[in-house]
């Protein structure tokens, strides 16, 4: 028998990201025997409790999956019943919800910018460490993730489990002068925003490129949000009705979150800003692919960790847009169209902040849920995080062991976990045996 | 020396918590008065207890958070539960009325791979508590309300009276009275700033219920409005479930 090394990498609890979990490595030789996310967030039973409650309580339930991006479950909800019911919203509803999705894009992806990640690429523990050492980026920070809370608030009600959103529409549909006095504070947003892209845009990424099945919707007329198909540079391009012939859930020993993969080959892959941004770069609008293309960001990126700049770009995209929104804004006359209540399924998909949010239920003829399914965005990118640090950890084997495990916890933040909703990690074992 | 404050999670949607991070006006104050010594999701550095401020967020549902509280009560000489899962029980109390062997497989195909409670409870029924804070979410002038009675050694002035009250001050037409629309604004406890009649809708009742509320003359009203029992029943069985009293008059209603 050869001698083999060993070590062991402990993290108790990986912090900066939305909930609980754990990682586990085992290594041999620098061989890795095993590795496993262990996501031990309490299972809540959100599909089995809809079961018999009106589709009119579905968003405001739904909601309360995720405390950071409850717009992104009412959005997928509310769309997936008005699929069941075949009720169609005009033009004006489909931009008041893109206003309010654009609000809940720029306070999460600040929040995972500024508090989650940026302190990865200095060493720091945490925003208040950051603060010392970049105070104007801080305060600057907090303002733009303010300025997106602020639009949640007016469009939604509050920026956390906001209570406007129904099926077929809105509960009020705001005034053109509430919207009108978000301009100034979003127009500082948008200026904001560009200089958070240029100060990520400098970061020292680590190397690593990994050829990707980016997974993200597309719609010609928009970079998505609420509508398009889905899409992937590996041949993908289905409606949200065949989600589940193309994709399914499955669940592994270690982990409360299903892991979701494509079917036919069992692959993971990865949803979020990166994919959005290599499947979409030009439904961006021009001036923004300038500006991208200046800073040297082009797609394909294939880097994991240069997806903050992705999110950062994305930020200075929805600063714009709600003030493009803001500016053609047309209050509809009606703030929703009632549904005709009948038996039917409806599924949908949007694009949280963090990557597509699948919706599926069944109804009957009372408007009561017999069925749904939920698939978010955590739950599909679990597999493609394990898959990413398989590919990391041999690149690291000469750093100590402190480095090793920094730069992995770093890789998990890539894709801003949100485990409250695919569920809660994470402690960091790295054995070596 | 500063006061360590430390945030804990337990069952929830994180929410609550991140309330605490969208006081974006007031972080930075907030961290030059107390010491942010355990709050894993803002920072990976963690310093021993014991803590002068613990807010806990979220329901007990898995043995091992059972165990858990016992461990953060011993460490924290004032705990406040924050938002309507930790005081309440929050949605996933839900399964207090199932049997969650039927709510595991509806989820997983291997229902002997989870690790759960059959019911969920609040934190006070496993620890004492030494201040409860409402909603789903809480409101932040609240929670900053609560932190700043804490730091000047006085009790948070937190309103228990009614939603309607709140109504009231802010000059909104009553939803109920005026348009027929169902409302619990009667029953539930101030503090959202009575945010959906401002949005032309019904209360929810986020924040549970206010102190000795009269829930069976809503029911009644509600009744009269041509609500069905199964509909009064579920009106009262959502983020607070667990409260006493929605539970009794959710029961009251089940067929």
């Amino acid at each position: 028998m050869k001698n083999s090394s060993k070590r062991v990498i402990e993290v108790k609890a990986l912090a900066r990201v939305e909930g609980e979990g754990a990682l586990h490595v085992t290594l041999k030789d620098d061989e890795i025997v095993a590795l496993r996310f262990q996501i031990f967030e309490p299972p809540r039973f959100f599909e089995a409790f809809l079961q018999g409650r009106s589709y009119n309580e579905v968003p405001d339930i739904t909601a309360r999956i995720c405390g950071i991006c409850p717009v992104a479950y009412q959005m997928s909800s509310v769309h997936a019943l008005e699929q069941a019911f075949g009720l169609k919203l005009g033009e004006n509803y489909a931009q008041l919800r893109r206003l309010l999705y654009c609000g809940e894009w720029i306070e999460s992806h600040a929040l995972h910018i500024l508090m989650l990640h940026a302190p990865d690429f200095f060493g720091l523990s945490s925003v208040l460490e950051l603060n010392q050492r970049f105070p104007q980026v801080v305060e600057q920070g907090l303002r733009l993730k303010k300025a997106g809370n602020a639009l949640v608030t007016v469009v939604g009600g509050r920026e956390v489990h906001p209570i406007n959103v129904r099926v077929g529409g809105f509960y009020r549909a705001p005034e053109r002068k509430e919207l009108r006095e978000l301009i100034p504070s979003l127009k500082e947003a948008r200026n904001i925003a560009r200089e958070v892209l240029d100060w990520v845009a400098d970061f020292p990424f680590p190397e690593l490129e990994i050829d990707y099945e980016f997974v993200s919707l597309k719609d010609p007329r928009e970079y998505p949000m609420n509508r398009g198909r889905l899409v992937s540079n590996k041949g993908i391009d289905i409606c949200a009705d065949e989600f589940t012939t193309v994709f399914e859930e499955r669940q592994v020993e270690h982990s409360n979150a299903l892991h979701c993969l494509r079917r036919d080959t069992g692959g993971s892959y990865q949803v979020g800003p990166l994919a959005r941004f290599n499947l979409c770069f030009e439904q961006l609008p021009a001036s923004l692919q300038k500006i991208a293309a200046e800073r040297g960001f082009t797609p394909p990126c294939n880097n994991p960790f240069k997806s903050i700049i992705a999110r950062a770009l994305e930020t200075l995209y929805a600063c714009q847009e709600a003030l493009r929104i803001i500016d053609s804004y047309q209050r509809p006359d009606r703030p929703h169209l009632e549904p005709d209540i009948k038996v039917g399924s409806g599924s949908w998909f949007t694009e949280a902040p963090r990557g597509i949010l699948f919706h599926s239920y069944d109804v009957d003829e009372n408007g009561l849920i017999k069925r749904a399914e939920i698939v978010p965005p955590t739950s599909q990118n679990q597999a493609r995080m394990e898959d990413d640090l398989r590919r990391l950890i041999p690149t690291l084997l000469h750093l100590p062991t402190e480095e090793m495990r920094a730069q992995c916890e770093q890789a998990i933040r890539n894709y801003d976990p949100c485990i409250s909703c695919a569920t809660h990690f994470l402690r960091l074992d790295i054995e070596r045996l | 020396m500063k006061k360590k404050l430390a945030v804990w999670k337990f069952s929830s949607c994180d929410g609550c918590q991140l309330s605490l991070l969208d006081c974006e006006d007031e972080l930075l104050t907030l961290a030059d008065q107390l010491e942010i010594a355990y709050f894993l999701e803002a920072s990976s550095r963690i310093q021993p207890g014991p803590y002068d401020l613990s807010l806990v967020e979220g329901s007990v549902s898995t043995p091992h958070e059972r165990r858990a509280i016992q461990e953060i009560r011993s460490q924290s000489k004032f705990l406040v539960t924050i938002g309507a899962c930790a005081t309440s029980g929050g949605i996933q109390a839900l399964r207090n009325f199932a049997d969650v062997r039927d709510f595991l497989s509806v989820v997983y195909a291997r229902p002997d791979y989870i690790e759960t409670l059959d019911k969920v409870s609040p934190i006070s029924q496993h620890v004492k508590v030494d201040f409860e804070l409402r909603g789903c979410p809480i409101n932040k002038r609240q929670l900053l309300e609560v932190a700043n009675a804490f730091l000047n050694k006085r009790r948070p002035n937190i309103p228990n009276h009614s939603l309607c009250m709140e109504c009231k001050r802010r000059g909104l037409v009553c939803v109920t009275v005026a348009h027929g629309t169902p409302c619990l604004g009667p029953v539930t406890q101030a503090g959202c700033g009575a945010l959906c009649p401002a949005y032309n809708r019904g209360c929810y009742g986020c924040f549970g219920p206010m102190e000795t509320p009269n829930t069976a003359a809503l029911a009644q009203r509600l009744k009269d409005h041509g609500m069905s029992s199964q509909e009064i029943s579920r009106v009262f069985r959502t983020f607070n479930a667990e409260a006493p009293a929605f539970k009794e008059e959710s029961l009251r209603h089940e067929e």
